[in-house]
């Protein structure tokens, strides 16, 4: 109905009444599976409209922090902030502005594209006249409008993983988690994901949290974290953290950061 | 325009939020039930096998005296058909918790979880669903026994679905607390021994108490203990527009204890936490 209005909105927002506020505020969090420390006081945010990329090998404690943030793990110590939403105090408001797209498929197979869409939008609370219509909008901005009815299983992995990124969306989320989203696609598909989600954040301005560990899926602007074995260690715009680390590039600046650690360990 | 803006404050969820979540949830679990058309047939199955075949058997063996709610000498095919009927909603509670744990591993669960509704509440609408399925069922077999000449009044129909949908939701919050306790897939086979086979022998599915009772009297407050028996006799008495309070009383308490328990005790970081990050990641 008011299809072209939020995307204007959205750009607007950000720099208008919540520039300050950060999409995603992380704030000393901690987190242990029994002895195992899996995240040691971890701290970074997110701004609107910015792609921040989550870099760090296997093992380094990714998934754990998006469990964390997504109040699919309970928050040991520390503190996470979804817009200023605290993810243990009011996880509802936190979790509404909140798109993700996990590491494993969460597709269910035998439901064709729609109806998992439309499944998406009812844990929202989204009417069902307003989602088929977002559904329909976003399988159409995806290029699977034609396979609407078709199963999901059918589906390439590539495709299956544009409907989750496109089924993230669905309920108009500003912060946007992706976990490793290109992992087991091909050529193709990766530069296709990754445009779509750039596209995001300079048009709609959403905030992209994106877990990786390539790094030529990072660009020179983005925003870097790098996380190594539960801790941070640099972040920032990339070009800086690249510089700091006196590299070249960001791939000989993750090995002088990360190297002396690994060495011993023989990797994560 | 005020979509965004009004999401910067805090603005909670209204009922139709609450209602179009539920709707969907109940709306998925029947279309997953639809597909899985095994599932549906095993359903069938297994209690028309007890009907048609243990029933026939035992016909000659197990004499009914007139005990209430029935008010003639009725066949053992009619004394076990409100048995039975639990039976489906047993097993397909305890399938429901089934799924759950497979969802938890496949990272289907996820999709539930991250919605931004109260946990609770989500886990709840899980519930409805897989008794909603179970209702499907029920009234599938209850189809088949009419043919078999199970003929309970026409109302009874109509009123043992309360009783169905309470029993549903007991039997369905007994699985998702044991599920919660299941730390893999590959241990619910054990659940199937030790929960299903017993609750459902030790009960009054088969055998009416004052038989069990004439038997071995610790049995007897063996099966007196058993929910299970509760729902059975639940279900007896609406399947003829009675109602048996004390198994009502019974069945709603340990709904409710079961249910806060399910809820409490479900911690979705179990299994992720095992698996997920040691095995997803690495």
């Amino acid at each position: 109905m008011t299809s072209p209005a939020p995307i204007a909105e959205a750009q607007e927002t950000p720099r208008t009444g919540t520039a300050a506020v950060p999409a995603l505020s992380i704030d000393g969090v901690s987190h242990s599976y029994g002895p195992r420390r899996a995240l040691m006081d971890v701290s970074f945010s997110v701004q609107p409209a910015s792609f921040t990329a989550l870099l760090g090998l296997n093992g380094a404690g990714k998934s754990t922090l998006f469990s964390l943030i997504t109040r699919l793990f309970g928050i040991q110590s520390g503190r996470v902030g979804i817009f200023g939403h605290d993810v243990s105090k009011s996880p509802g408001e936190a979790l509404r502005l909140l798109g993700v797209v996990f590491q494993p498929r969460t597709l269910d197979l035998d439901l064709s594209l729609t109806q998992n869409l439309l499944y998406h939008a009812a844990l929202h609370g989204i009417g069902r006249r307003e989602a088929s219509a977002r559904s329909t909008e976003l399988l159409g901005r995806i290029g699977l409008a034609d396979r609407a009815a078709s199963k999901v299983r059918d589906l390439s992995g590539g495709q299956m993983r544009r409907l989750e990124i496109a089924r993230a969306l669905l309920h108009r989320p500003r912060l946007l988690l992706l976990d490793e989203p290109t992992v087991g696609l091909d050529v193709k598909a990766r530069a296709d994901i990754i445009s779509h989600v750039r596209q995001l954040v300079t048009e709609q301005g959403i905030g992209v949290l994106w877990a990786t560990h390539l790094f030529d899926e990072i660009l020179a602007d983005d925003d870097l974290v790098v996380l190594h074995q539960g801790k941070v260690l640099a972040q920032g715009p990339m070009s800086r953290v690249i510089a700091e680390a006196g590299a070249q590039d960001v791939n000989t600046a993750f090995m002088r950061l990360t190297g002396a650690k690994t060495m011993p360990g023989g990797g994560a | 325009m005020s979509s965004i803006a009004t999401r910067e404050a805090p603005r909670g969820f209204s009922f139709a939020e609450y209602m179009t979540c539920l709707g969907g949830i109940v709306w998925r679990e029947g279309l997953r039930f639809l597909h899985q058309r095994e599932r549906f047939v095993s359903a069938l199955v297994r209690p028309l096998v007890w009907l048609f075949i243990f029933a026939a058997g035992f016909r000659q063996v197990l004499g009914i005296s007139i005990i209430p709610p029935y008010e003639t000498y009725i066949l053992y095919e009619v004394y076990i058909a409100p048995g039975l009927m639990a039976m489906i909603q047993l097993f397909n509670g305890m399938q429901s918790s089934l799924s759950m744990v497979y969802d938890r591993e496949m990272g289907n669960m996820r999709t539930l979880l991250v919605s931004p509704l109260p946990r609770g509440f989500l886990l709840f609408c899980k519930l409805l669903a897989g008794t909603a399925v179970s209702l499907l069922q029920v009234y599938a077999f209850l189809l088949i026994a009419w043919l078999w000449d199970i003929t309970p009044p026409p109302q009874g129909y109509l009123t043992v679905l309360p009783a169905l949908i309470l029993s549903g939701l007991m039997l369905g919050s007994l699985g998702m607390l044991i599920s919660s306790g299941i730390k893999q897939l590959e241990n619910f086979a054990g659940v199937m021994n030790f929960v299903i086979f017993p609750m459902f022998f030790a009960s009054s599915a088969l055998y009416p108490l004052w038989r069990v009772q004439e038997g071995s009297p610790y049995l007897y407050y063996l099966c007196e203990a058993n929910p299970f028996t509760h729902a059975v006799e639940l279900i007896r008495f609406a399947l003829y527009g009675q109602v048996n309070w004390i198994s009502l009383a019974v069945v709603a308490t340990c709904t409710i204890v079961f249910m806060i328990g399910a809820i409490l005790a479900y911690d979705p970081s179990r299994g992720l936490a095992r698996r997920g990050p040691a095995g997803g990641e690495a």
